[in-house]
């Protein structure tokens, strides 16, 4: 059959023009979703893994009875490092949320449009700064420097009812107390949330935030009633970023924070609970047998929690979506 | 309560650009006036001009002065945030706030007035607002539903509900109907004709059927050639602009032998 | 005429309100801090920086009670949001400051040809330099990125194009419920991971560069896919019906239509991405090692990184530490300056690809 003729029906029985039909182009649809396709289940194979190898690892740990475990009965010994790595980034998450969510404002809608872009980028050269550097400045410069103020904070307010649960105790020489690591581990935050968050609120639709001005908003109404709503969905989730980054940072806490035995809430002592990811770092090179399936174990739990706290956020989301800007 | 609008010599900027050239103009209280003309001729940032929307825009200045019932909007003593609660706008596209409820978004502008609104008075205000743009018996059994799931023309009519909500003096239409369909344009039109009896209606629309439909008093800008500020060209009663206009212009544009 | 006067008079009231004159805040800032000092000077103890954060807190308690009593409750808010948004903008300079100036004025010391000229090899004490854990944290990020980039950007794409219909909605579903959970692995767990895979196919025990790759692409996997969907999503679908319009077909329409439009926020993402990982000390720990010399190979032997290498000098310095320290310091700035360019050169990159368009 010969292929160079003009005639379409030569080729294909329908009668549609060639046009329409089907060619070879589909191929590329085909190749470039496969690839896709493949992509994401590689992420499934990976995360399969990585929960093989937790699980795996840990269940020697969880099963053994507590007076074979070179660390002591797994629980009561991992508790209080739980303890410990959820309040510090929960402090750091008190400290850095309210911060960064200014931030985003001050960049998206008060600083001149000029400016904005650049003292994004400002910001944004914070995430730039790796943990191991933070570490160094946060014994250094930072505790230093605000150690007089936990000494006065401990003097004055430590002794009353219940200040004294939190300022209370043995105020530290060094200021390398809980307190500082969850402002090192803030200041870690602060660019991840900013970031997203920015990018958010500048998202806003412009019909939205006119409608509110031209009702005779401020600008700061203006921002609660059209800006703030509209960015929620991705604020929680920047948040969550920011709280991922916290729970499971490891190096900073472990050169920073001077730790102890145990979990206590107050924050200007020199004997700190410790973070559970810490706490790995400090022992994983010297432990052996069933001590590193028990550090793995903890590895473990130190998941468990994030991925609570990610779940927590999608319902957060997922409740709100109904009301939510995006069609 | 509906007042009187003048302008005086109103020159507008876009930081360098000169948008609008030296309208003089007044609008009577209780009428409808519609703005036409070609598009980019400044009817729309003359529109803005009136409740200084158009500062919205970083660079945007003006010159001359635009007295509402005798007091001048661009006096260094005003506040923008007030004049916006007086003159009152709804915009080409239906904007309600995604994130509230229907009666949520007729409030809106109510609850920055108001610290404490009772739960008596808000309902009052609501049905008294729906009602007055039309929309009470479509939406009274889902109040507490997102205002974005009613359709493109209820959902005009909710802003309409939330803008007079205020109670404002003026009420600012920016093409409200472009982006809705004949049945619900003819719904909107029928809504002005009514809001007139209470306020100072300014409409800008590129429909002009529509303004001389809706409005008692019409005026015309155009652009004297391209990258030249626009101009108010004639202003008259809406009968004297469509049949016996003054200016070649104006009866070029309105019997579409205009460009 | 008498009645237009006094109809006049009346909306003027409503129009206008009372406003504070243009250099009342900077009086009031300086009258606060000045006050603050006062007060704090009276005490022993007072630090300059408990001086500034008592006046600011001085200025915005009076700033807004002066608004309020004069210009009114709603401006006084405004006027509050305004000052502490501004505060907290400066608030979040200083740690990037103190940073910067700590790490430049600390790092100077040993910031020299020695130290970008060897390695540790035969060192004890003074000299010697990071040579070998530069081109190790180069390759090993290298590495990463170019086993994670092409992953998280093809499965942003397919959660985004593909995964809206059908059987790969399900899938698409799992994926972006379980690219969460990848979030939440914290590095340590990630590099743990990363030894105890290597161990089971090289031997126990083993360190090596590919390694301290692996842990961190579990890391940097998450965040280019979420950062990539994100952008992907803010694409409009008017775009994409467009170019379908066109007969366009699908995978075309990705690669030139919405791939380009979100360049720059893919290429932000990316950057923040290698930032995060670049940075990484714990995973490397127990993955990579440390080593005093150079090896470029990343299948085999340990590979000193730059966040391993300060680590170690700070943390185990010999009998005189002061040279031990200052090596650190110049790892970190080192480090610094490396994240800083590549920062840079993503935003040209952003810049440069970006659609020429403003907000």
């Amino acid at each position: 059959m010969t292929t160079d003729t003009r005639e379409p029906r030569v080729d294909e029985p329908s009668s549609a023009p060639t046009s329409l039909l089907r060619d070879r182009r589909r191929f590329g649809d085909s190749l470039f979703k496969g690839v896709a396709t493949g992509s994401g289940t590689l992420i499934l194979i990976i995360l399969a893994a990585v929960a093989t190898f937790l699980v795996g690892l840990s269940i020697p740990a969880l099963t053994a009875p507590g007076d074979e475990l070179p660390y002591g009965p797994f629980w009561s010994w991992v508790f209080p490092y739980a303890a410990g790595t959820v309040w510090a980034a929960a402090l750091a998450m008190l400290f850095a949320v309210p911060v960064a969510i200014g931030v985003a404002l001050f960049i998206t809608h008060f600083a001149p449009r000029r400016l904005a872009q650049g003292l994004g980028y400002i910001i944004d050269l914070l995430a730039a700064v790796p943990s191991v550097v933070f570490g160094l400045w946060g014994i250094n410069v930072l505790a230093p420097m605000v150690q007089p103020i936990y000494g006065w904070l401990n003097s004055t307010v430590g002794s009353w009812p219940v200040f004294s649960l939190i300022f209370g105790g043995q105020v530290s020489g060094t200021g390398r107390t809980i307190l500082t690591v969850a402002l090192v581990l803030a200041v870690m935050c602060l660019p991840i949330i900013t970031a997203v968050t920015r990018e958010v609120f500048l998202q806003t639709p412009r019909l939205h935030e006119e409608a509110s001005l031209a009702l005779g908003a401020t600008r700061w109404e203006m921002i609660r009633q059209a800006v703030l709503p509209f960015g929620t969905p991705g604020l929680v989730s920047a948040c969550m970023l920011g709280l991922g980054r916290a729970l499971g940072e490891t190096m900073a806490v472990a050169m920073v924070l001077s730790p102890g035995a145990g979990f206590h809430f107050q924050l200007l002592t020199s004997s700190n609970p410790n973070s559970i990811a810490a706490n790995i770092a400090l022992q994983f090179p010297e432990a052996f047998g069933l001590g590193r399936n028990q550090l793995i174990a903890s590895g473990l739990v130190l998941f468990v929690i994030t991925l609570i706290v990610n779940m927590a956020a999608r319902a957060i989301v997922a409740r709100r979506a109904e009301f939510s800007g995006a069609n | 309560m509906s007042k009187r609008i003048e302008i005086k010599d109103l020159n507008i900027y876009y930081g360098k650009f000169h948008a609008v050239k030296d309208v003089n103009m007044v609008i009577e209280p209780r009428s409808v006036t519609a703005f036409i003309g070609s598009s980019g001729c400044g009817k729309s940032t003359v529109l803005r001009s009136l409740n200084r929307m158009h500062e919205v825009i970083p660079g945007a200045y003006c010159e001359g002065s635009v007295l509402l019932d005798g007091v001048d909007l661009y006096d260094q003593a005003v506040d923008p945030v007030r004049v916006r609660r007086h003159v009152g706008m709804v915009f080409q596209r239906p904007n309600p706030f995604p994130t509230m409820s229907i009666k949520e978004n007729v409030l809106a502008g109510v609850r920055l007035n108001k610290a404490r609104l009772t739960r008596a008075e808000g309902d009052e205000i609501v049905e008294k607002s729906l009602k007055g743009a039309n929309l009470w018996n479509e939406v009274k059994d889902r109040l507490d539903r997102p205002g974005s799931g009613l359709s493109g023309g209820q959902q005009q009519r909710l802003c309409i509900a939330r803008a007079i909500a205020v109670a404002p003096d003026v009420l600012l239409m920016d093409e409200p109907c472009s982006a809705l369909d004949p049945i619900s344009t003819l719904a909107i039109e029928d809504l002005i004709k009514e809001l007139k009896e209470t306020y100072t209606v300014v409409i800008v629309t590129h429909n002009m059927q529509q303004a001389a439909r809706v409005s008692d008093q019409t005026a015309f800008f155009n652009l004297k050639e391209h990258g030249k500020p626009g101009e108010l060209i004639e202003i008259g009663s809406t009968e004297k602009i469509f049949h016996n206009p003054d200016q070649k212009a104006t009866e070029d544009y309105i019997t579409g032998r205009f460009g | 005429m008498h009645g237009t006067i006094s109809s006049a008079q009346k909306p003027r009231n409503i129009l206008t309100s009372a406003q504070l004159p243009k250099y009342t805040s900077i009086a009031m800032l300086v009258a606060s801090m000045a006050v603050a000092f006062g007060v704090l000077a009276l005490f022993e103890s007072a630090t300059g920086l408990m001086g500034v954060l008592l006046g600011s807190l001085i200025y915005l308690v009076s700033n807004y009670a002066l608004s309020a009593s004069v210009e009114g409750p709603r401006k006084a808010k405004d006027r509050l949001a305004l000052n502490i948004v501004t505060a907290f903008f400066i608030l979040a300079l200083f740690p990037l400051v103190s940073v910067i100036w700590g790490t430049l004025s600390k790092g100077i010391a040993r910031f020299d040809g020695e130290f970008f000229g060897s390695s540790m090899r035969n060192i004890v004490g003074e000299g010697g330099g990071a040579v070998h854990a530069i081109w190790g944290t180069l390759i090993i990020t290298g590495l990463a990125t170019l086993i994670s980039v092409p992953i998280g950007i093809l499965t942003a794409i397919f959660l985004v194009e593909y995964g809206g219909s059908g059987k790969a909605a399900t899938l698409a579903r799992l994926i972006r419920f379980l690219v969460d959970v990848m979030t939440g692995i914290p590095s340590i767990v990630a590099g743990l991971f990363a030894y105890t895979i290597f161990s089971i196919l090289m031997g126990p025990g083993t360190n090596n560069g590919l390694s301290g790759a692996s842990a961190l692409s579990v890391l940097m996997i998450p965040t280019v896919v979420r950062s990539t969907e994100e952008m992907l999503r803010l694409v409009p679908n008017e775009l994409r019906e467009a170019s379908y319009a066109l007969g366009v077909p699908k995978y075309r329409t990705i690669w030139k239509i919405v791939l380009p439009t979100s360049i720059a926020g893919i290429v932000t993402g990316v950057v923040l991405g290698i930032a995060r990982v670049i940075g990484e000390t714990a995973p490397l720990l127990v993955t990579a090692g440390i080593t005093a010399s150079m090896n470029l190979n990343p299948l085999a032997n340990p590979m000193a990184t730059l966040p391993v290498f300060v680590y170690y000098e700070y943390t185990t310095p010999g009998a005189d530490p002061t040279p031990y320290i200052d090596r650190a310091w110049s790892g970190a700035l080192t480090l610094i300056i490396i994240v800083m360019g590549l920062n840079l050169i993503g935003r040209l990159i952003a810049w440069k690809f970006a659609p020429k368009a403003g907000r």
